[in-house]
């Protein structure tokens, strides 16, 4: 079995080579979890980077036992709970925190990781404002809601203090396969489905570590690196087999799909846009979730003085403030529209505001200057105009000295690879049934990022279980034809 | 403006708070505190035979985070020497005369001990007599405590050697571990008795240690039955008291023992007849000072409702307690769901489909009631819906309908009132004040009891689902 993890770039040969090489291996399940226990965990090969870890700490610090068990105890326990509604994934949320009540921290984690198996990240990812605690019938009650993400992470941390083992075990073998492009979300907890369903699961990544945005894109305050490959280390118990370093591309694809009995996509969007302005190539200006990606890894340890996001989404938001913690004592929001036209979440918004990040609102860049490097952004106010299709009308120029531009205005698609594939795109995502994951290829399933846009690690994860009991009904109904 | 001040078997009280013979009354320095915080008066720790303790002493039972919803203990009668809390008494009531000292009395069944000790009680100054006959631990192995009080002749006895002897009024504590307590309260009666004292604490094993299987509190690996009290014993407190202050033959002042720790449980026991209440549990949890709400509360209570002196309301309830075949079967409630209220925790649903009479449905946002979906229906339903986060740039129906200020129409249960029979368990579940009341309906049928039926040679009616 194929374990590439010291190589950040893999030549394309390499990957055909690499991708031959494990399909001649894919009949032996034995011997992908063999290999997998002789492996080293990946939160042993989490990089740890001391000034990350003291600049970026628990922005929701953890409950500790007692405060659990009262927190818990608060839960009315609601039939049909509305919480569990709004989770994607649909955690039986009160059957977990009674359980915590209880004092059954074995069966919370189980129900937890029964609906989701990335409960753990969840619990810190979650923006749970709009989701399950947003749902807490507390609030029409003039109460706090449950804090549910914290009895959550609360559960989930217990199983890892207790060993870490999984609360399940894969299904009878099948000698099915299939193979996941991309290790994000929605591959893992597609995986871990198709293992429960004695289905072989194997996962290609094109970077060194699994997790994809799960690992490298959340903001390090609420999920760790380490933490989200801990969580990861649960799926190789079931046998879930990993490829790393491997980009797939159309060659790579038609052999996954020659050898496995159905390909899951879960490959998440492509890099971020380019503004199109000039000085847009000189050093000092990079995409945010590079950004992100390589503090969280310890690649950048340190801000420089003065830094400009470009946007106003969550990952903008994301990115300004881990530009703050690492030193910076300028950092600007530019966003070409208003405060109510923001696409963050209100929560990210009033955390970047605590954070110290500074908001120029009705301003955009037209270019960026500097010698050798960045030295200053071209800016632009614009007439506030309300959110109509009529491009905003330019007022003044001026500049702002900057050091280091990073641009978080969306991401593009990344379907290039799918060309030869006969699957739907619409408006450059994969099209799917929503309930089995299924594409117009009925060989391909898909899920995640890549499905619907962007959203979130839950989305995610809810997209990648559905497909898998999706492959696995699709599957039993091929051999029942046959 | 209304007075807590009452007389109690001729005893003037400055109020009805009284400590309970229990830990908090072991000595003079504590029972002066208490005097001080606003306790009307104490029963003594039971003074008599000479003991041993052990440790540990005490358990309890949380509910739901809550501590000690119920307390146990396997504590002994004092185990200070006779002489000491007798000196004390003599110097409690020196310095604080107007509050009321009781001495809790407990020696051997033998007509000269008790004379003895009556007398040594009385010349330290107590201004009654409380004879313990209800310890149900330890000391009734010895042939004391509740062993007398569950054997009428032996309470009649016991207390008429009391009477020969004492000056003070005598008031009989008794034990609810008994088939009828108003067996032991006419037997007291009988004996001479100026007063009753109930409930003693409860035969109870609080708990076993999952860990190493051994029950609490535990003594060594080892527990004995202990007497149990705390919140949860209010209500068969308050069902003894009724049973004996309605009883014909008792007609004695009683001093109400059993859970009370705020006004609204003494306001219930006075309601029911108690001329006095004590209070052990609640001080043990929190301390003396509980007392000031306890006063304050309850004459906060008396202005609203009219009343001067506890004589006002003594008793008033007692009559409204009676025999089930006196309940009028026609008197017809059924629930109200008060939708602008409702949080859509749908517990009433639940309640009303596992643990009543399946008549509140969740179909309001249907198009027609339908009563026929159960439970698993509904969730199943709920689990098959894809719910993804909602985010601005993707989504163009914002949730403000689902938003958390407003319970969604869909989640508001609907109350069948053909079918519903009226037995209030959905408004005790519902977590919201007032958001379920019971609501009477005008069958249009006159008063009728199980016992007029009978009398009148009719039967019961099978019931007849109009619906079937």
């Amino acid at each position: 079995m194929l374990h590439n993890q010291d190589s950040n770039e893999s030549q394309a040969d390499d990957a055909h080579s690499l991708a031959r090489k494990t399909l001649q291996h894919d009949s032996n399940t034995g011997d992908i979890a063999r290999s997998m226990s002789e492996t080293t965990p990946f939160f042993a090969q989490a990089p740890r980077t001391p000034e990350i870890t003291e600049r970026f700490p628990d922005l929701h610090p953890p409950l500790n036992r007692t405060a659990a068990i009262a927190e818990a105890n608060r839960c009315l326990y609601c039939f049909d709970a509305p919480c569990t509604g709004a989770c994607p994934t649909h955690i039986d949320v009160p059957r977990f925190i009674k359980k915590i009540a209880s004092g059954n921290l074995e069966g919370s984690a189980k129900t937890i990781l029964d609906a989701n198996i990335l409960g753990a990240s969840c619990s810190r990812a979650c923006p749970v404002d709009v989701l399950c605690e947003g749902a807490c019938v507390m609030h029409r009650y003039n109460k706090q809601p449950i804090e549910i993400a914290k009895l959550q992470r609360f559960a989930m941390d217990a199983l890892h203090e207790n060993g870490g083992s999984l609360p399940f075990s894969p299904g009878e073998d099948t000698g099915k396969s299939v193979a996941l492009v991309g290790g994000g979300p929605a591959s893992l907890a597609c995986a871990a489905e198709l293992r429960r369903h004695g289905i072989k699961a194997e996962i290609f990544d094109a970077r060194p570590l699994p997790g994809g945005l799960n690992t490298y894109g959340v903001a390090e305050y609420k999920l760790p690196l380490a933490e989200s490959l801990r969580e990861i280390d649960l799926l190789a118990q079931l046998g879930v087999a990993f490829n790393f370093s491997v980009t797939v591309d159309d060659k790579i694809l038609s052999d996954l799909e020659a050898s496995h009995d159905a390909i899951f996509l879960g490959v998440g969007l492509g890099g971020i846009h380019q503004l199109g302005i000039t000085g847009e190539s000189l050093p000092g200006v990079q995409n945010a979730l590079d950004y992100i990606a390589d503090y969280k890894s310890g690649k950048v340890t340190a801000a420089p003085r003065r830094v400009a996001v470009i946007g106003a989404g969550n990952t903008a938001i994301d990115a300004a403030n881990a530009a703050v913690r690492l030193g910076a004592a300028d950092v600007h929001l530019i966003y070409r529209r208003g405060r109510e036209q923001i696409s963050a979440f209100a929560f990210e918004y009033e955390h970047a505001k605590q954070e110290g990040v500074k908001f120029l609102w009705h301003t955009t860049p037209i270019g960026i200057l500097g010698a050798d490097a960045v030295e200053a952004l071209d800016l632009v106010t614009l007439e506030a105009s309300s959110n109509g299709p009529s491009p905003p009308q330019a007022r003044e120029n001026f500049q702002l000295s900057i050091d280091l531009v990073i641009l978080a205005i969306g991401q593009s698609t990344h379907t290039d690879f799918l060309k030869n594939g006969q699957i739907k795109l619409e408006g450059g995502h994969v099209l799917i049934d929503r309930v089995t994951g299924q594409t117009t290829n009925p060989k391909y399933f898909a899920g995640g990022d890549c499905t619907n846009g962007g959203r979130e690690v839950v989305d995610a994860v809810a997209d990648g279980k559905r497909a898998g009991i999706g492959i696995a009904a699709w599957l039993e109904g091929q051999r029942a034809n046959t | 403006m209304p007075t807590l001040k009452t007389t109690f078997a001729g005893i003037p009280c400055i109020n009805p708070f009284w400590l309970a013979s229990a830990p908090p009354t072991n000595c003079g320095e504590q029972i002066m505190r208490a005097f001080d915080a606003g306790w009307g008066g104490a029963v003594w720790k039971t003074i008599g035979e000479p003991i041993m303790n052990v440790s540990s002493r005490y358990s309890s039972i949380d509910w739901n985070n809550q501590r000690m919803m119920g307390l146990n203990n396997i504590e002994l009668i004092s185990d200070r020497p006779i002489e000491v809390n007798l000196r004390e008494i003599s110097e409690v009531k020196r310095r604080y005369p107007k509050h009321v000292v009781i001495a809790s009395l407990m020696v051997e069944s033998n007509r000269h001990a008790w004379h003895d000790i009556v007398q040594r009680a009385e010349d330290a100054g107590a201004d009654g007599l409380e004879l313990n006959f209800g310890c149900p631990h330890g000391m009734s192995e010895r042939g004391m405590g509740s062993a007398v009080g569950q054997v009428p002749e032996y309470c009649s006895q016991i207390t008429g050697w009391v009477k020969e002897k004492a000056r003070t009024p005598v008031v009989v504590k008794l034990t609810p571990n008994i088939t009828d307590i108003r067996m032991a309260a006419r037997a007291a009666k009988q004996g001479g008795s100026d007063a009753l004292s109930a409930i003693n604490t409860i035969n109870s094993i609080t708990g076993i240690d999952l860990n190493t299987l051994e029950p609490r509190p535990n003594v060594d690996g080892k527990s004995s039955h202990g007497g149990y009290c705390g919140p949860a014993v209010k209500p068969i407190a308050l069902n003894m008291v009724q049973q004996i202050m309605s009883d014909e033959q008792v007609q004695l002042p009683l001093s109400a023992i059993g859970g009370i720790g705020s006004w609204q449980d003494a306001a219930e026991f006075i309601l029911l007849g108690a001329g006095t209440v004590q209070v052990c549990t609640a001080v043990m949890h929190y301390g003396y000072r509980i007392v000031e709400d306890m006063s304050d509360g309850l004459l906060a209570w008396m202005r609203n409702k009219g009343f001067e002196t506890l004589d006002d309301f003594r008793g008033l309830t007692v009559s409204k307690v009676t025999e089930w075949k006196h309940l009028n079967l026609n008197y017809k409630i059924v629930a109200r769901i008060h939708e602008e209220l409702c949080i859509g925790c749908e517990l009433c649903y639940t309640a009303c489909w596992d643990g009543a009479h399946q008549c509140i449905h969740l179909d309001r946002a249907l198009s027609a009631p339908n009563t026929s979906r159960t439970p698993a229906m509904i969730t199943e339903e709920s689990l098959s819906r894809i719910s993804v986060t909602p985010i601005a740039k993707l989504d163009t129906n914002g949730t403000s309908e689902t938003g958390p200020q407003h319970t969604p129409l869909s989640r508001i249960p609907r109350v069948d009132e053909e079918e519903c029979v009226g037995c209030n368990l959905c408004s005790l579940v519902c977590p919201v004040s007032d958001c379920i009341t019971m609501e009477q309906v005008d069958n249009g049928l006159p008063p009728e009891t199980w016992e007029e039926r009978v009398s009148a040679g009719m039967t019961a009616t099978p019931l007849v689902h109009t619906k079937l």
